[in-house]
């Protein structure tokens, strides 16, 4: 989910790095400077790495290892000794729990009280409302009922309204602590760089590795749930809060500033106002964050939708998951479609007749919820399971295995691992440690900077030190497949949608669909094509990455300035040499984005591989929860940080040498 | 003069924070579990098998001895630590949870045995019968060895594919693999659900594995697997984990209860602790459920109304 943030970015990134595209012009024209250098590195590495492969053992030695799960163990042992007696869980942390529990409890007996058509009609009336209410309100209003009543007639209304009380509570929490620590950032430097890192652990870090403390610490159900989302779904309040307040025109604030108000009058009354519609983006993506925790709350015993899918896949039911999937992908719609409407509308007066309005079709609404049946009628109901399962294993069924000519998706999967992935991970294995670094450093100064270059080396030595070198490699190899294949595909589709208007039209539902659906929904299909192992895995994983990086090629290759393309255009260029000539350099900032992005999202389904025969990190992680084996379990959710760390500076060209 | 204003503005804010944080700590009390008498939460496990116990369970105790039942649905971890804390009143099938028995049933005391279910859980290696009837010596671990080229994947290399179980099941593969010098790979199917996927595409392929399997286990019924004999289980032989070279063991498997319900618990503890179900039974309402795409509740129903004899038993005499 937290590709579509990058991607606005990345679409501002595009249009605002037009200029960056003419600097690579300009290259062209000089002698390249920087390319001996390129190819002397590159060279030097290809005569390093095999000779050091040959003369050294792989892998990380022994003695250099700290050992960091044994005290985390006695860490949980102490807290399930102390919990129930130690001042620190009696005035503190219990309390959490309790007002956690407390406060979901209370919006779901609200919601419970107010009936299906109460519910119904309230979500209309505030979506119409707030998308500035006439005409234009309708259609979010439409878009709103639609979602709701869909979910009522697959007969998921009851686990949907448990799912909705959880998500309330958690957005709330994480758009009010949100906006502080984005204020806090967007007005000091300091706290800007010291919440960075923070942020971009809370995102990358799997769940699952800190679930386990969490309800060791915070109990089961709600509490750690909430706790969970929360921690999934700030980071995009914050950062999107500090861009607004840092964005403000320095002509209004000058202006405000001339007039003599104070500080915190300014902040109030000039920077707030003008980050409004960055914040409401903010809270729009937090709302999805937060969506996309639905399932792994169920994990821990939180209910609702997510328990439907969690159930479904225990029982194999395909279509069960599938429908209970698109239900979150509904609430998704409706909701991102009021925030968003609220964000467009951007503050013009809505008038005290359209809140007439809105609070008399909330309160008919609330009475029929009243005399109507509180939950959904059983009548109004369809099953549409058993067509979905049926489907499924007709695709099972044909696609498996002799296929003629293309031989079968079980032959393909066969394939992938005794050629690339197996190679590809013995190889990393029999490199010694030093000259894995060395090739990261290399890499990472290549394309970004010697700075970039000494983050990737200290993350791979946390990794080694942590003594998780082998998995790590094993799980490295499959992530670099996995970004290979979606940013293979993804350039692609992206290419497509952006020259043939009605491939992306048809695309984009899809799209926006997968990126939302949550993965537990495909495990089995996955698993029952190509077999458990790595191909699943990285299947899974590209399966994942790949809307964001269609999505992010299309945008940039569709931002190149018209007149370019017309010019190009006249002078005779075929369809491709117009691609490859024009779009496709001008366009590079944004596939860079591209790469970025595909890396991030294939990082963070890691653990869905765990779960589907990936073995490595991913697999640590989810035996971390399920053997509640605590340290193992937090150990390797560090290590996909680290990797993380280290392969975000081998595909980010750095800000720092960008303005030349 | 901004500078001051500023500068109160700020202790204001702190002092505020401070007495909310006072305010917050001043309602202090220790967390309540929250138990009242006529409600009792059991644990529903992540398996079909464990499942119907549990559905069983309540269908008795909200029809027969009116009481609430809360079922808490989530991983096996999880639910032995909310029991020690009294947020679930029982599990009704363990496997074997050592490490957990020491921390709480020997350790603080908070969870104690609640009986035995009734029935016996097996543990073993197997292939599929097709396999077996072709090569009717792969049935001794002696022999695998011979046919590791049957078993070989693309996943698994040069070695044969042994595929494991979800990880928090009891097992020791990669010690017996290691210790028996068996050239084998084992392969983390990584969940239940896709262990249990991966093993019926390649059933229903005719293909041939060797996986880590267990009986009473619904599919049974429709996927046929023999066992494949390991070196025989002594009491003892399976005490150091790393060196184990000897068949997993049969397990009786447990009832445990959070140990204040076990006392105060009334006519449900009673009834939870008498609940002892053979394992036909229990494969039977798996069946209703996992095959015939039943709710467990209607499943549990059909069952109860079916044995009555079975269950009279358990109930309470007043």
């Amino acid at each position: 989910m937290s590709a579509t943030t990058a991607e606005k970015a990345a679409a501002k990134g595009g249009s605002a790095d037009t200029g960056s595209g003419a600097e690579d012009e300009r290259q062209g024209t000089t002698p390249r400077g920087p390319l001996p250098v390129t190819w002397l590195v590159l060279l030097g590495l290809a005569l390093l790495l095999p000779t050091s492969a040959l003369l050294w053992s792989g892998g990380w030695p022994d003695s250099l290892g700290v050992d960091a799960v044994t005290p985390l163990d006695s860490f949980a042992d102490w807290v399930i000794e102390n919990r129930q007696t130690h001042p620190l869980f009696l005035y503190f942390l219990l309390h959490i729990s309790n007002v956690a529990t407390d406060s979901v409890d209370g919006v779901h007996n609200l919601l419970e009280s107010l009936g299906w058509a109460g519910v119904l009609g309230i979500a209309a009336a505030l979506a119409w409302y707030v998308a500035g209410a006439g005409r234009k309100g309708l259609k979010t209003a439409g878009i709103a009922v639609g979602a709701l009543a869909a979910i009522g007639l697959v007969d998921l209304w009851s686990p949907a309204m448990e799912t909705l009380a959880l998500m309330v509570v958690a957005v709330t929490a994480a758009a009010v602590l949100g906006t502080l620590l984005g204020l806090a950032a967007g007005l000091s430097d300091t706290a800007q760089r010291l919440l960075r890192p923070v942020l971009d652990t809370m995102q990358v870090l799997p769940s699952f590795a800190y679930l386990l403390p969490l309800v060791l610490i915070f109990g089961t159900g709600t509490p750690s749930a909430l706790i969970t989302t929360v921690i999934y779904a700030v980071p995009p309040m914050v950062r999107l809060t500090s861009l607004g307040l840092r964005g403000g025109a320095p002509a209004v604030l000058e202006a405000s500033r001339s007039l003599g108000s104070t500080p915190w009058q300014r902040l109030w009354t000039a920077r707030l106002p003008l980050a409004r519609k960055e914040m409401l983006l903010g809270l729009n993506q937090t709302i999805m964050m937060a969506l996309s925790m639905v399932v792994i709350a169920a994990v821990v015993g939180a209910g609702g939708l997510g328990e439907s899918i969690y159930s479904a896949l225990k029982s194999r039911d395909f279509g069960q998951g599938l429908v209970a999937g698109l239900a979150i992908v509904l609430i998704a719609v409706w909701l991102d479609r009021t925030t968003a409407a609220a964000g467009e509308r951007s503050g013009a007066a809505t008038g005290r007749w359209a809140a007439g309005i809105a609070a008399m079709v909330g309160a008919v609404a609330l009475a029929l919820g009243q005399i109507l049946s509180r939950s959904w009628p059983e009548s109004w109901t369809v099953d549409v399971t058993a067509p979905l399962n049926s489907a499924m294993e007709w695709v099972v069924n044909n696609f498996y295995q002799d296929v003629p000519v293309l031989g079968g998706t079980s032959a393909w999967a066969g394939n992938l691992t005794t050629w690339v992935l197996a190679p590809l991970n013995d190889g990393l294995q029999a490199l010694p440690w030093w000259s894995v670094m060395l090739l990261a450093a290399s890499l990472a100064w290549l394309v970004g900077t010697w700075r970039g270059a000494v983050t990737a080396v200290l993350a791979l030595a946390c990794i080694g030190m942590l003594g998780i070198w082998g998995p790590s490699m094993y799980t490295l190899s499959q992530v670099l497949v996995a970004v290979a294949i979606a940013l293979l595909l993804g350039f692609a589709l992206g290419i497509l949608a952006a020259r043939v208007g009605w491939a992306e039209k048809l695309l984009r539902p899809v799209f926006d669909t997968m990126q939302t659906l949550p993965q537990f929904i495909y495990l089995i299909p996955v698993v029952q094509l190509f077999n458990a192992g790595r191909v699943a895995a990285v299947t899974a994983a590209a399966v994942y990455a790949l809307p964001a990086v269609v999505r992010i090629t299309t945008q940039g290759l569709k931002n190149v300035a018209p007149a370019t393309l017309e010019a190009s255009r006249s002078l005779g260029a075929t369809t491709w040499q117009q691609i490859r000539q024009v779009q496709w350099p001008l366009a590079r900032p944004a596939l860079l984005v591209a790469v970025n992005q595909g890396v991030v999202l294939v990082l963070a389904v890691v653990v869905i591989g765990g779960l589907v025969g990936g073995g490595g990190l991913g697999f640590d992680v989810v035996k971390g929860l399920t053997a509640s084996e605590l340290g193992t379990g937090l150990t390797a959710g560090v290590g996909i940080v680290c990797l993380g760390l280290m392969l975000d500076k081998l595909t980010q060209p750095s800000a720092a040498r960008k303005p030349q | 003069m901004n500078k001051n204003h500023t500068a109160r503005l700020r202790r204001t804010g702190i002092a505020a924070t401070g007495a909310l944080a006072l305010l917050a700590l001043s309602a202090c009390s220790a967390a309540d579990t929250g138990s009242d008498d006529k409600t009792v939460s059991l644990h529903t496990p992540t398996w079909v098998g464990a499942e119907v116990n549990t559905a069983v369970a309540k269908y008795l105790l909200e029809n027969e001895l009116d009481y609430k039942v809360e079922t808490k649905q989530m991983d096996e971890t999880p639910a032995w630590d909310d029991m020690s804390q009294g947020k679930i009143d029982a599990i009704l099938e363990d496997w074997g949870h050592p490490k957990e028995v020491k921390r709480y049933v020997e350790g603080n005391k908070t969870i104690v045995s609640a009986g035995e279910l009734g029935v016996t859980g097996h543990i073993g290696w197997f292939v599929p019968k097709y396999v077996a009837d072709k090569n009717p010596d792969i049935t001794d671990y002696k022999n695998l060895n011979k046919y590791a080229d049957l078993f070989k994947t693309p996943e698994s290399g040069d070695k044969g594919q042994f595929i494991k179980g979800d990880p928090s099941y009891v097992s020791h593969d990669n010690a017996l693999i290691k210790n028996l010098d068996l050239n084998y790979k084992p392969i983390e199917a990584g969940a239940e659900a896709t262990h249990l996927a991966q093993l019926e595409q390649l059933y229903k392929n005719k293909k041939p594995f060797l996986t880590y399997w267990w009986t009473p286990q619904w599919m049974n019924a429709t996927m046929d697997l023999v066992e494949v004999k390991l070196p025989e289980y002594k009491e003892g032989c399976d005490k150091d984990a790393k060196k184990i070279e000897c068949a997993y063991p049969d397990v009786p498997l447990q009832k445990w209860m959070n140990a204040d319900f076990a006392k105060e618990g009334g006519d449900a503890a009673e009834f939870l602790k008498n609940f002892n179900w053979s394992t036909d039974d229990q494969n039977l309402v798996a069946k209703y459920v996992a095959k015939d795409k039943m709710t467990p509740e209607k499943a549990a129903e059909k069952w109860v109304k079916e044995n009555k004899s079975t269950w009279e038993q358990w109930i309470p005499k007043k």
